[in-house]
């Protein structure tokens, strides 16, 4: 019997289930190998999950939408990498839910802005970009510093991430709003908040309320520093 | 007389037939929705454009910045504008395609409308004080999204209920690409929101994915959001309008099968083309890029499909002026959806990305095919709807037109010269073999042109205040007699010669 195409026109529930097959294939053909395909993500050493402080200030920079101007992704081309530093890595995401690659540089990329100005840069640049850097588009973020920080459900937050597959211990999710204050405090002792969270940069709040922007200051002061890249063989960066 | 004979009914005795009387409050309702929320779009895009010239102008309010409004104009133009668009014109035409009053009831088809406005009132609230998810296009926090379902799990029922109790034997071409938008679009937004809230009381939740299948599995549904929101359901729009005004058969019923199934099976392989020369892995974005080039072809049948069914009809360009929208629209489709293909390319994506050059390809689908496919539906729609008999003024139809279309030319002129620029500084080197500029240069290289493509947006505001002042004015006048049903005259169902 020849086929014709009359017979889905007829059929309304034929239409949509061939419709929904017809749709389907594609993303599964693209989405499921990445789940199941090991090298996806690179087997890299030193990415950690973030401390309870720069996950607080990550989620601040989701909630204002800082990725719809400063992409975190580094493309593996040469004017790139000369600009901003060794090419993005999956495994440096892979603890980021949501990521933030974003898809416009209106300003320039983070992914390595870690370390590259001081805590006081960043401060005065967030209260008034324009004073640091006169032709910026940057709005002014002068907010943040007077707002305080909600960290009473840190916990949570942790534990959250913990269910989606982020590697925090019980130990971590215990200590979280300790280890918050004290990366948050720069007259605190931080050899045990070190030991669990490696390279993690103190914000220079007051040490009495911690602010928005300690948070967001401490988690831009860890972006792209996890990796050593020195230590980096190119056959473990082979995806 | 044989039983077949008494059975059947051919094309010509069903438009004999009386007609059931059709829901078309619901359709009116949504229809000034639409307009409504295309201002409201319009003027965000306008007042963020204006903070890229001189971000002074948010004064250091939260509520203000750059980052928060963004997401208010994008979902105002994709899912307020466009949404309410593709409500009113959906279930206008499933009811007059399939001689059917909607399923379910004026109950449901209300709910349906102050279910999805309220949904967008409090998507936009949400963005404003700041709990953004930043999954572009797919912004709401996670108790916004799960109402958003229960709305569109009632669309659907509405949609293929009504298709179901059809008196039509056929399904036409429109409802295809309707019934894939809303199939399709559940499903995008039910994968893309997969996440874990932090609490049952608090609005934060962290994304079931992390990283490189996060960004896979965003930009599959972003992409798709262009795909079957800003595309499929558009064209179902075209498949209707067009052929209205111009009083012509769809040209081709062959290449309408062809080209939707086509369509459809490829869009949902291009979402890697955003992520090129990223941490996703080189055979996805092979693959994705190569389906984003077939992808060409699929377009071009719709477009071919609507301009062709202007054969033998072309005078009605220069008589009637809503049809010009509706032709220009397909005219920018087929631009854009060539631009894409193009930019899809790994090489000229790695000049385009992050560049302006994006913002302006989006503009010219959003703007020159999704706005005008859906202003030449509304010229023709508010007529009918009110029972006019025609719109209150022809001449300020034809002014909308010109100056609109000036304002996309001015908008992705100027986004082209300065996402090329962009593009071209950042990869300079000088002689000595250094990088020629600072990215703070070329920030600075592109503020003429932003102040030129925030001319071409206002130019737009203000043609859709003159379509909204025509609009108010053609259902105000109290001197238009009743409108005569011509819409009857052509049999809706009826397709291409074959």
């Amino acid at each position: 019997m020849q086929f014709r195409h009359e017979w889905i026109e007829k059929n309304a529930f034929l239409l949509l289930v061939l419709t929904v097959v017809t749709v389907a294939i594609g993303g599964i053909v693209e989405v499921v190998p990445l789940f199941t395909i090991e090298t996806t993500v690179e087997h890299v050493k030193g990415v950690r999950p973030y401390s309870p402080l720069e996950l607080a200030g990550r989620n601040i920079y989701v909630r204002e939408g800082c990725y719809l101007c400063h992409s975190q992704q580094i493309r593996a081309l040469k004017d790139e990498v000369e600009r901003y530093g060794h090419y993005s890595l999956a495994a440096e995401s892979m603890y980021d839910h949501p990521f933030q690659w974003g898809s416009k540089r209106i300003g320039p990329d983070l992914s390595r802005v870690g370390g590259k100005y001081s805590n006081d840069w960043h401060y005065a640049h967030l209260t008034n970009p324009t004073a640091l850097v006169p032709e910026t588009l940057m709005p002014r973020y002068g907010f943040l510093a007077q707002a305080p920080l909600d960290y009473q459900v840190i916990e949570r937050h942790l534990a959250a991430n913990k269910v989606i597959g982020v590697p925090y211990t019980a130990e971590d999710i215990a200590h979280a709003r300790e280890d918050l204050e004290t990366q948050a405090n720069p007259q605190a002792d931080t050899a045990a908040l070190l030991a669990r969270y490696p390279k993690a940069v103190e914000a220079s709040g007051n040490g009495r309320v911690v602010s928005e922007m300690d948070a967001l200051v401490a988690y831009l002061q860890v972006l792209g520093t996890m990796v050593d890249f020195a230590d980096t063989t190119t056959e473990q960066l082979q995806q | 007389m044989t039983d077949a004979s008494i059975t059947y009914m051919a094309p010509h005795q069903l438009s004999t037939r009386l007609a059931p009387v059709y829901n078309e409050a619901i359709v009116r309702k949504f229809t000034i929705a639409t307009m409504f929320w295309g201002i409201v779009a319009f003027l965000v895009g306008c007042t963020i454009a204006a903070e890229l010239c001189w971000p002074g102008l948010s004064m250091g309010i939260s509520y203000l910045n750059f980052g928060r409004l963004r997401p208010v104009h994008t979902s105002a133009a994709i899912f307020a504008f466009g949404g309410n668009a593709l409500f009113a014109t959906s279930l206008y035409v499933v009811q007059r395609t399939c001689r059917a009053r909607l399923f379910g009831g004026a109950a449901l088809a209300e709910f349906l409308f102050w279910g999805y406005n309220f949904f967008i009132v409090m998507a936009a609230l949400s963005y404003v004080m700041g709990f953004s998810r930043s999954q572009e296009y797919s912004e709401p926090p996670w108790h916004v999204t799960i109402f958003l379902v229960i709305v569109w799990v009632c669309y659907a029922v509405v949609f293929v209920g009504t298709l179901l109790r059809r008196e039509e034997p056929h399904i036409y071409v429109a409802n295809w690409f309707y019934l894939a938008f809303i199939l399709t679009v559940a499903i995008l937004v039910l994968v893309n929101n997969a996440a874990v809230p932090v609490s049952l009381y608090s609005s934060h939740a962290y994304v079931a994915y992390g990283g490189v299948q996060n960004a896979l599995i965003q930009w599959w549904y972003g992409h798709n959001a262009v795909g079957f929101f800003l595309t499929a359901a558009f064209l179902g729009m075209m498949y209707y309008f067009i052929p209205k005004q111009a009083n012509r058969p769809v040209y081709s019923y062959r290449l309408s099968i062809v080209h939707f199934w086509s369509l459809i099976f490829m869009y949902i392989w291009a979402g890697p083309h955003h992520l090129h020369y990223t941490s996703l892995p080189d055979w996805t974005q092979t693959l994705g890029m190569a389906f984003s080039i077939m992808l060409w072809m699929p377009s071009w049948g719709g477009m071919i499909n609507g301009l062709m069914t202007l054969s033998g009809a072309w005078d009605k360009l220069r008589t009637d002026p809503a049809l010009r929208f509706s032709v220009t629209a397909v005219g920018f489709y087929g631009m854009s959806t060539f631009e894409g293909p193009v930019m899809s390319v790994r090489d000229v994506n790695a000049l385009a990305h992050y560049t302006d050059w994006v913002i302006g390809h989006v503009h010219s689908g959003a703007l020159g095919w999704v706005a005008f496919i859906s202003f030449g539906a509304i010229y023709y729609l508010v007529p009918v709807l009110w029972n006019r008999t025609g719109l209150y003024s022809k001449k300020l139809v034809a002014w909308h037109y010109w100056i609109a279309t000036l304002g996309i030319v001015f908008y992705m002129t100027s986004m082209w010269v300065a996402g090329i620029m962009q593009g071209l500084m950042w990869r300079a080197y000088d002689k000595f073999g250094f990088l020629q500029y600072s990215f703070v240069e070329s920030v600075n290289a592109v503020h003429p042109y932003y102040i030129i493509r925030l001319m071409g947006g206002l130019m737009f505001l203000v043609g859709a205040l003159i379509m909204v002042f025509n609009l108010v004015m053609t259902v105000r006048s109290r001197t238009t007699e009743e409108f005569a049903r011509t819409s009857q005259d052509y049999p809706d169902a009826v397709m291409a010669g074959e």
